[in-house]
């Protein structure tokens, strides 16, 4: 507790006195002032450089706050009363100076009352740079060595930090967003709140109008998306089933390929199909143009719409019901088959009344999960959606349409919001209930009977020709990328590949350089964070008991349910402005990779953690190792394996998102998705083909590696697992292994 | 081995401890006072609160009410790695990615020891338990005896103040076991370690123990030595988990000075004199307190109860029969000596009650 108290208000105060306190959009390093006078400049100085030289007297709990603390932790003091200066400096430096910020903006005074209050404000401030961020990071580990010392945590001050931590990180990143966001829900056009300003535009006929049942050209937004995320599920759902149930029982050998399909949507930016789709079906695509020359029909433009984003989001989610109802099909108790055929069931007897009741939680579960994956899709819809608007694309309209209407945007995130937040209640009720998998207990013998021979047919029937296309549309979409002209002239080349990735005279003179250089880079930053934080996170929610952990840990979970659209909005509205003005950095969109990835992280650390025996800590314990040592020392080197899939994973979503990051870009950072929507949105599928293709190869890469020095083939089962909400049957252990 | 000499055998004071899960009371109002140097057993069945006033102690669990002393120190309020006590997991928590002299060192390492002393306990606590020479093997590598060796070597090379076991020979196979619980009490005797085990056995418990505290439902019943707790058991659950005992129903009837249990069916025991009869009481005796003999014989001063032979086990030393009385079953264990024994199965015998041993004994 002291050492903790100690570090931070050193980090704290070194922070403060060196580092510069405001957002400087050249870097630290390009500070353009000679000697030392950037430490008393407006713009570059410190946080001591701003209070002593500028007389921004408002800052100085960024010097007060870690001196308190150094006194505390250096002078011969009794524990708790250690703990309260600790409690004290780190709180109130910390609410001081978050206070600040809000409260001093770029016009000075954010409030009539504050100038009221205050007297009139001459200065102003922009956001917060590296020093104005760290000494309040500090002082919250101060903060948390302080409720450490007053014996909450078990007195263990590693766990007070991690948990503070990821509070405050959780309240910053996530919480505070999505309130400011639905906020604006309620605000009129002028920025004033009124309730009425909710209703008049959820009761928009945009939304809700049923008019295409009865001949008009378009149902509202609201019906659109529930109605595919239901064919989306319940298409999935089938699909998978047959998938798993070939794979599990169907004595194929065409099991390990099919276990490698899933590996293809982790990899694919999410509208990779629609575009293959687009080359196919298209007004130029293979098929339209077979069609209008062989027989003559014109077959249009019936892709745009319903049925090419349906199609589309088949193929992308269809390997995720696979993999959560393989899960589910293998964790099935042998037994309880073999049980009922020694009681004169036949075959399809058994399958009809034990087998498939014991497969409808999962079921329901992939149904669920197809819903939300659909309704968080935004790829897809954007290529393909022509005039069938889905919420997701439609908030994105409302923020880069002609008339950006925040408000129409706010509003339609409530609702996609809530949808989401639906779904994903449910499914927790759902995987909550005691599923039927684990009844058979482990260690269950028996084996699994083959599949009756009428229901193996018709999972053939289904499963091989979806197989079929799937590839045949990767390969499509691939070659797109090879050719001159798709749809009038097929001859290879390799002009899009070099037009994208040319390097001439030693310089990168192709087109995606600048996105793809963006992409990986902010990636690689991201992955590390997200890594560590869903490991110790996973660590703290899954070993350590205090007051909170539960509701904690929902929040965090939450995240998940939250679309990324949602996500993008509202991180454009939160830090659009000082203190935390991170819009138009690569900051922001780092951000958004580690906290929309973290939920994912967090959760394959909690199955790797519960694969580790509690009594393994709990001996470290015993023996004298606090929550740091028995972090540390036992379960760090035990997850390793679950760490370098965690990074790995975090690298590659975040390579392949689109939908919150499509908000926060810039002409400066990019990134690769961004860049192949645009080209597809223009026609330029050539070039955007090109680019993903070398993504795609990117990331398995990548893959390859990480399994390479784990040494197991699981990594890309157990990333497609990850993303979903945990589903009954998969097994952690399968999972992680 | 002087290395692992414990410093000062400490004592364990738990102290009116009310623990619950949620609305499940755990433990209810448990007090307990375990000697220094003494070898203590928690023995009750599975779900009786045993293991969770072991976790209590180690610091795992936290009490609503009460508090638990260690050397006369209070450390309820302490985390398990500010308390000095060690722990043998049931299933011996070996870290895995660790080697064995690792596993051993890490408790030393943790209390930041000189290197070179690290590494002579490491051994002292190696050789103690027999393993010398296999510090550098994992975990994995080493049958299951030898892995509750090296939990065991790995707890008592820190030296700590009481060493807590739990369940640690469950794991093990029958014969290892009993092998396994002699080596624990004579290095317990070594170390004079005061040493708590958790156990469902009643015979563990009763070979290795000094004392033992029996449990069942949070409650602990009655403290003593196996022999105190076997002969003058505190209650009925006592008496039957420890040993087997016949408990039969039946009233308490008074005649003159002289007291008499009737047994449902209208057969009637006489009761020694001065025996306590608590309310709603039954009778406990045990099978060897009773003599079976063939129906017809009368040895003189004993009260003979007819009964018929209802089923017989072959137990090797003994023969143990099932004779219904009325509307009771009583157990006879009668010495085995060769040959095919005295009763068949639905014939009809006596027995002999040596009124002496009989007890009343309340729920």
């Amino acid at each position: 507790m002291r050492a903790a108290g100690l570090w931070s208000s050193l980090l704290a105060l070194a922070a403060a006195l060196l580092l510069p306190w405001y957002l400087t959009h050249d870097g630290i390093a390009a500070a353009p002032l000679a000697g030392l006078a950037w430490l008393s400049d407006p713009d570059f100085g410190p946080g001591a450089g701003q209070v002593l030289a500028q007389g921004r007297w408002w800052l100085l709990p960024a010097l007060l706050a870690p001196a308190i603390g150094l006194l505390a932790a250096l002078l011969p003091l009794p524990r708790p009363a250690r703990a309260w200066f600790f409690l004290l400096a780190g709180g109130l430096g910390l609410g001081l100076l978050v206070a600040q910020g809000y409260a001093i903006g770029v016009q000075g005074w954010s409030a009539p009352w504050l100038e009221a209050l205050f007297g009139p404000m001459e200065d102003r401030q922009f956001g917060v740079g590296w020093g104005g961020a760290m000494v309040p990071a500090a002082l919250a580990v101060l903060f948390a060595a302080g409720l450490a010392g007053r014996g909450a945590f078990r007195g263990d001050a590693f766990t007070a930090t991690v948990a503070v931590c990821i509070a405050l990180a959780i309240a910053v990143f996530t919480a505070m967003p999505l309130v400011l966001l639905l906020g604006d829900a309620f605000r009129d056009a002028g920025g004033a709140l009124a309730a009425g300003a909710l209703f008049s535009r959820l009761a928009d006929d945009r939304l809700w109008s049923l008019g295409c049942l009865a001949g008009a050209p378009r149902c509202g937004v609201v019906w659109n998306t529930l109605l595919l995320g239901a064919l989306v599920g319940a298409g999935t759902t089938a699909l998978g089933l047959a998938f798993a149930l070939l794979v599990v029982r169907g004595r194929l050998r065409l099991g390990r390929p099919l276990r490698w399909l899933t590996v293809l949507p982790i990899v694919t930016p999410p509208f990779i199909l629609g575009l293959g789709l687009i080359l196919i079906f298209g007004r130029s695509g293979i098929v339209s143009l077979a069609a209008s020359s062989w027989f003559g029909v014109e077959l249009g433009r019936w892709i745009y719409g319903l049925p090419g984003v349906l199609l589309a989001q088949l193929f992308a989610f269809t390997p995720i019901a696979f993999l959560v109802l393989i899960g589910v099909v293998e964790g099935l108790s042998p037994t309880l088959e073999e049980a009922s055929s020694t009681l004169r069931a036949t075959p399809r007897d058994t399958f009809r009344t034990v087998t498939l009741p014991l497969l409808r939680p999962g079921l329901a579960n992939a149904f669920l999960l197809g819903f939300v994956e659909s309704m968080a899709d935004f790829g897809n819809p954007i290529v393909l959606g022509g005039q069938f608007g889905v919420l997701a694309t439609e908030i994105f309209f409302a923020v880069v349409g002609a008339q950006a209407d925040a408000g129409r945007a706010a509003t339609l995130s409530l609702v996609l919001l809530a949808m989401a937040l639906g779904a994903f209640f449910l499914q927790r009720r759902l995987t909550a209930r005691k599923s039927y998998v684990s009844i058979g207990g482990k260690g269950d013998a028996g084996l699994a009977p083959p599949l009756p021979a009428g229901v193996r047919r018709l999972c053939l029937a289904v499963a091989l020709p979806w197989a079929g296309l799937t590839v045949a549309l990767y390969v499509l979409a691939i070659s797109g990328g090879f050719v001159e002209i798709w749809g009038r002239d097929h001859t290879p080349t390799l002009r899009h590949m070099i037009k994208a990735f040319e390097i001439s005279g030693g310089q990168l003179t192709g087109l995606a350089w600048n996105s793809v250089i963006t992409t990986v880079t902010l990636a690689a930053i991201s992955a590390p964070i997200t890594a560590a934080l869903g490991i110790v996170s996973a660590w703290l929610f899954s070993r350590t008991r205090f007051a909170g952990r539960g509701a904690l840990e929902f929040a965090t979970m939450l995240t998940f349910a939250v679309p990324g659209t949602v996500i993008g909005v509202a991180y454009l509205r939160a830090f659009n402005l000082p203190p935390l003005e991170l819009a138009g950095t690569g900051a922001i969109i780092v951000a958004c990779f580690v906290f929309r990835n973290l939920p994912v992280g967090l959760r394959s650390g909690m199955a790797a953690m519960a694969q580790i025996d509690p009594s393994l800590d709990e001996a470290s314990h015993t023996l004298g190792g606090g929550g740091a040592d028995a972090f540390r020392r036992v379960v760090l080197p035990l997850l390793r394996p679950a760490i370098m899939a965690g990074l790995v994973y975090a690298f590659v979503r975040a390579m392949t998102t689109i939908s919150a990051v499509i908000f926060l870009v810039t002409a400066d950072t990019e990134l690769a998705t961004v860049f192949i929507v645009n080209r597809v949105i223009n026609g330029d599928y050539g070039l955007a083909i090109a680019v993903a293709v070398v993504l795609i190869a990117l990331m398995i890469v990548m893959l390859g590696l990480a399994q390479l020095i784990v040494g197991r083939r699981r990594i890309g089962r157990r990333a497609a697992v990850a993303p979903s909400i945990q589903p009954p049957g998969v097994q952690p252990g399968g999972a992680v292994a | 081995m002087s290395e692992l000499l414990a410093r000062e055998p400490a004592g364990i004071r738990v102290e009116g401890v009310d623990l619950s899960y949620g609305a499940t009371r755990v433990l209810k109002d448990v007090n307990l006072e375990i000697r220094p140097g003494e070898f203590f057993a928690f023995l009750g069945p599975s779900g009786c609160g045993k293991t969770t006033l072991l976790r209590l102690i180690a610091g795992f669990n936290a009490a609503q009410r009460g508090r638990v002393l260690v050397g006369g120190k209070d450390v309820s309020a302490l985390p398990p790695w500010k308390r000095d006590v060690g722990m043998v997991f049931q299933s011996y928590a070996l870290w895995p990615h660790m080697t064995v002299r690792r596993n051993v060192a890490f408790g030393l390492e943790e209390r930041r020891l000189p290197r070179a002393e690290i590494a002579t306990r490491v051994e002292a606590a190696l050789r103690l338990v027999g393993l010398d020479g296999m510090g550098d093997r994992r975990p994995a590598q080493l049958s299951g005896g030898q892995q509750q060796r090296v939990a065991l070597a790995r707890t008592v090379a820190v030296r700590p103040q009481v060493l807590l076991l739990d369940e640690p020979l469950s794991n093990l196979d029958a014969r290892l076991r009993v092998q396994v619980r002699r080596e624990l009490r004579d290095l317990q005797q070594s170390l004079r370690l005061t040493t708590v085990f958790v156990t469902h056995d009643q015979e563990e418990a009763n070979t290795v123990c000094d004392r033992i505290a029996v449990m069942n439902e949070g409650a602990v019943q009655q403290v003593g030595t196996p022999m105190e707790l076997y002969d003058h058991p505190a209650n009925l659950f006592v008496a039957g988990f420890l040993g087997t005992a016949n408990i039969v129903p039946g009233t308490v009837l008074r005649e003159g000075g002289a007291a008499a249990f009737e047994v449902a069916g209208g057969t009637r025991i006489p009761l020694p004199p001065g025996l306590a009869v608590p309310e709603g009481a039954r009778l406990m005796f045990r099978p060897q307190d009773v003599s079976l003999l063939p129906p017809g014989s009368d040895p003189a001063g004993r009260r003979l109860i007819e009964g018929e032979v209802a089923h017989r086990e072959f137990l090797g030393a003994s023969m143990r029969y099932g004779v219904r009385v009325g509307g009771a079953e009583v157990l006879v264990d009668v010495p085995h000596t060769g040959g095919e024994g005295h009763l068949q199965v639905g014939g009809r015998a006596a027995l002999a009650l040596d009124a002496t041993r009989v007890k009343l004994l309340a729920g």
